[in-house]
């Protein structure tokens, strides 16, 4: 099975350390969930509903149970516990009993000794299905039946909207949201669905433990709250199930949802068997959630001299069928759009709706790339009204510390805004390719679909903004637990998960300087040994990580300082500092502070376009990031050239395509992500103000790259064709001029 | 049926059933897990490894067709514990991260150098726009083939 120490190695915080696990994994020894072996092992397979919203008049496995090599085939009858299950509310069914509400919702689950006798027998169940209406439109989902007639009550002070399919709205009122500028630009901005589309497919292996517990070995963000989520369904106390971390093949907010988890268990438990199983690509697109689309009004207005009066801003966001953290999104896409200025008035809106579209969730950026692509849209449209440079305009309303958000919060701590611009502005733009050229370095590359006759070039700017860590009110934390050894070594047990971001070298960077040595083993993820690390998401991985591992080696020098020597195992729980939500009704503070610190990032992208066929290459990106304080500067360029990847990838190519709510493209020929081809040379300063609320200095830095880049790349394609593109991913036909934009 | 094929210069011999891919044969009946399983579709190059030579996608070769054939992986790169010097490439330029991709792009480089042991930017670019990576932005997978191809 996976679970694997990771041994010494050298480095300290701020050094550039090549990655211990980079051996095993060129190697192909590295254990992924996919990976993973068991003797008598089953394969698992889940059957899927084929429509995005029907009622399920009668499910038949009859015929399923008796075909060679089926240990078990189950349905919702099966589940022993609770029947569901969610992040934010438990709206989701561990397998649809009356109804299905999205293109492949799990309906029922096969074991059997051959993957393809599974997915044979998942072919022979016989379900009756009576297709009901689907609310597809997230404008019209609040006129329609609800999806979720018994909703759970909101709680969490989130103002209750008596509206069908609301999920969750959100406004923030500051100031007077009347006041009036001397200009005003306004514009509507559409963005589509993306997917994480992380390589490595949900997977994972289930055992049961022989006593009615199970272990369950998963490529997952968040261990325990795995936990808690899968014990309920089980009808097992938390101790009985045990969350492991297999190998993570990529994540980036999808794999913060349950997957496999309680699927594989439940087949476990009841062949008594080892279950693993593995999605296919197409069940891995189906299988989790996605970006939410958006859809955002806006209207910015402004002084003469180019200063923000107010920004409004009406977003919609499509959660898809189940809540998943849609609340956090909506709340992040208000909180984050206006961007890192300071305006004195301004009126937000966010709602996130159910539809029977595909559940949308957490994915890098979380909220902020979609609002950050409209309101930076809306910054050029401004700086051309007033005939400012951008980047001019941009310093001029740069939030600084001491400047209140919209949400009444005051920015403390470090909020170098006008540094990254100003950093970012100052990379030098290379010069334009001379044509004739190699037709790879054209728009349209290999296939050779021009000479150049038609290529113009487009410089663009942008400049991103969010939040690291939990916000609102949430209690944070992350444990690690120290044990110090009579000669000198150190194991460090903490359940933070690595998904390719690179904590586990941060890790031992922080233990192998706050312990003076270099024997130091990072020990298996897991529920059993620690308490919880919290989910790798929000970019707090890096921070809470490093908080807790210092915390806890500085306790373990102490008491053996006490103790005079031996053998000493402390755990310390790190929190950072105190958030409370935000008041209902006018999206206001009701403490000190609703987000913890912020991180930005501002990048110049040159793209070229094809006018003539709408096709597009992005030549170079140069890009300034808020990184506090660099703990591993290679993983951070690494963070920063893969997050600029994402976001050239939704500015330009990754979308999701329904019809009536079901995928038509889920498969990496038809979801097309970039490429070696579609990549440009990334060129990065680190911007370092050290975070004084953090450990190190340091901010999370996976997260603003992708939330600048898509803004930049869309900005660069309007320098160069002069049409607004106001959704993407843009389309060749808006670049041509064939669609209305 | 049963398949006979050359692995890593080893002769292995196993059962498998008609349906199933050389990528299948190779993780799940021999047990080496090395190449990856990302899409089984042929357009991510996870699963790529060398068929008599040539760089083929495992998850679109049947098991059965490369019965008799001889096959490299990427667990038949390194010498022991010396890596091989494209995957010391990729480990010193940062170019893992999560890794799915990586053995396949490690094999696709190694193909490369073979028959082009100084290649340009563009003829990276080229070679290796068959292998998806979702995390890298490829910029450090670029610098670890120009550093293998400097070692
Ligand atoms: S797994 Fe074979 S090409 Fe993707
Ligand atoms: S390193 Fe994760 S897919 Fe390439």
């Amino acid at each position: 099975m996976s679970a694997t120490a990771t041994t010494p190695g050298v480095g300290r915080v701020g050094d550039s350390v090549p990655r211990l696990d980079g051996p095993p994994k060129v190697k192909g020894e590295f254990a992924y969930a996919s990976d993973l072996q068991a003797a008598g092992m089953l394969w698992g397979h889940t059957l899927r509903s084929p429509h995005p919203h029907a009622r399920i008049v009668e499910i038949d496995v009859s015929a399923a149970l008796t075909m060679s090599g089926v240990h078990a085939v189950l349905t919702h009858d099966d589940v022993p516990g609770q029947k569901t299950y969610g992040l934010e509310f438990a709206d989701q069914p561990v397998l649809a009993h009356d109804r299905v509400r999205y293109f492949g919702e799990a309906v029922a689950l096969v074991a059997a000794e051959h993957p393809e006798q599974a997915r044979r027998a998942a072919e022979a169940i016989r379900v009756v299905y009576e297709e009901l209406p689907v609310v597809s439109d997230m404008e019209r989902a609040t006129e329609m039946e609800p999806l979720h007639p018994e909703r759970p009550t909101m709680g969490h002070g989130y103002r209750d909207d008596p509206r069908p399919n609301v999920v969750r709205h959100m406004v923030i009122r500051h100031g007077d949201p009347d006041a009036q500028g001397d200009v005003s630009v306004t514009g509507v901005y559409e963005v589509g669905i993306q997917d994480q589309a992380f390589l490595g497919p949900e997977s994972g292996l289930a055992v049961p433990d022989g006593e009615g517990g199970v272990d369950i070995y998963v490529a997952t963000q968040w261990l325990h709250v795995d936990r808690d989520q899968v014990a309920p369904c089980l009808g097992l106390d938390p101790e009985q199930v045990r969350i492991h971390l297999a190998g993570v093949g990529g994540a980036f907010g999808g794999r913060e949802d349950l997957s496999m988890q309680i699927h594989g268990a439940l087949l476990a438990l009841h062949t008594s068997r080892p279950v693993k199983i593995v999605y296919n690509r197409e069940e891995s697109f189906v299988g989790h959630i996605h970006r939410h689309p958006a859809r955002m009004w806006c209207e910015h207005r402004a002084t003469r001299d180019g200063r923000l009066v107010n920004v409004r801003m009406r977003i919609l966001l499509d959660g898809g069928a189940y809540a998943s953290s849609s609340t956090a999104v909506a709340s992040n896409a208000a909180s984050f759009a206006v961007g890192p200025y300071r305006v004195d008035n301004a009126l937000i809106e966010a709602t996130a709706v159910y539809t029977n579209n595909p559940p949308c969730g957490a994915m890098r950026g979380f909220g902020a790339v979609q609002t950050c692509f409209a309101a930076e849209a809306q910054m050029d449209l401004l700086a051309a009204e007033l005939g400012i440079d951008p980047v001019d305009l941009r310093l001029l309303n740069a939030l600084a510390p001491g400047d209140v958000l919209p949400t009444g919060q005051v920015v403390e701590g470090s909020c170098p805004v006008a540094e990254t611009i100003r950093a970012a502005a100052a990379i030098p733009v290379p010069p334009a390719e001379e044509l004739p050229r190699d037709p790879i370095r054209l728009p349209g590359g290999a296939g050779n679909t021009t000479r150049g006759e038609g290529v113009r070039r487009g410089v663009g700017f942008a400049v991103g903004f969010k939040n690291i860590c939990y916000s609102e009110g949430f209690d944070d934390s992350c444990a690690a637990r120290v044990v110090l050894r009579a000669d000198g070594s150190a194991e460090v047990h903490c359940a933070a998960a690595e998904v390719g971001q690179g904590v586990t070298g941060v890790i031992l960077q922080v233990a192998r300087t706050e312990l003076g040595t270099d024997a130091v083993t990072l020990m298996p993820h897991t529920t059993s040994t620690v308490g919880s690390a919290g989910s790798a998401s929000a970019s707090r991985m890096t921070w809470m990580a490093a908080g807790a591992v210092r915390d806890a080696c500085r306790a373990a020098l102490e008491q053996r300082e006490r103790s005079g020597g031996g053998e000493v195992d402390v755990e310390r729980v790190h929190r950072h500092p105190r958030t409370t939500p935000l008041d209902p009704e006018s999206g206001q503070v009701t403490g000190e502070r609703a987000h913890v610190a912020f991180a930005c990032a501002a990048m110049r992208v040159v793209a070229e376009v094809d006018v003539e066929l709408g096709l597009t290459r992005v030549v170079w990106v140069g890009t300034a990031q808020d990184v506090g304080r660099a703990i591993n500067p290679i993983a951070l360029e690494g963070q920063i050239e893969g997050g600029t990847a994402q976001g050239i990838g939704l500015a330009l190519m990754e979308e999701i395509q329904t019809r009536d709510g079901r995928i038509t493209n889920a498969s990496f020929t038809d979801y097309l992500i970039p490429t070696a081809l579609d990549m440009p040379p990334v060129e990065s300063v680190l911007v370092e103000v050290p975070e004084p609320a953090a450990p190190y200095g340091a901010k999370g830095v996976g997260e603003p790259p992708t939330v600048v880049s898509t803004a930049a790349v869309a900005a660069a394609l309007r320098a160069a064709t002069g049409k607004p593109l106001r959704r993407v991913p843009v389309r060749p036909d808006e670049i041509v001029g064939l669609a209305l934009s | 049926m049963k398949i006979a094929l050359t692995v890593n210069g080893e002769c292995r011999e196993t059962e498998a059933w008609g349906g199933e891919s050389l990528l299948y044969v190779l993780r799940e009946r021999l047990g080496l897990l090395g190449s990856k399983n990302a899409c089984e579709q042929g357009e991510c190059g996870s699963c790529s490894v060398l068929l008599d030579g040539v760089l083929v996608c495992a998850c679109l070769v049947l098991g059965a067709q490369a019965d008799g054939h001889v096959v490299t992986t990427v667990e038949g790169l390194a010498d022991g514990d010396r890596l091989h010097r494209v995957q010391e490439a990729y480990v010193q330029a940062g170019a893992v991260q999560c890794g799915f991709c990586t053995p396949g792009l490690v094999v696709a480089t190694v193909d490369l150098l073979e028959s082009n042991p100084s290649p340009s930017d563009d003829e990276i670019r080229e070679a290796l726009s068959g292998n998806l990576c979702r995390c890298t932005g490829y910029a450090k997978i670029f610098d670890a083939v120009h550093r293998a191809a400097m070692s």
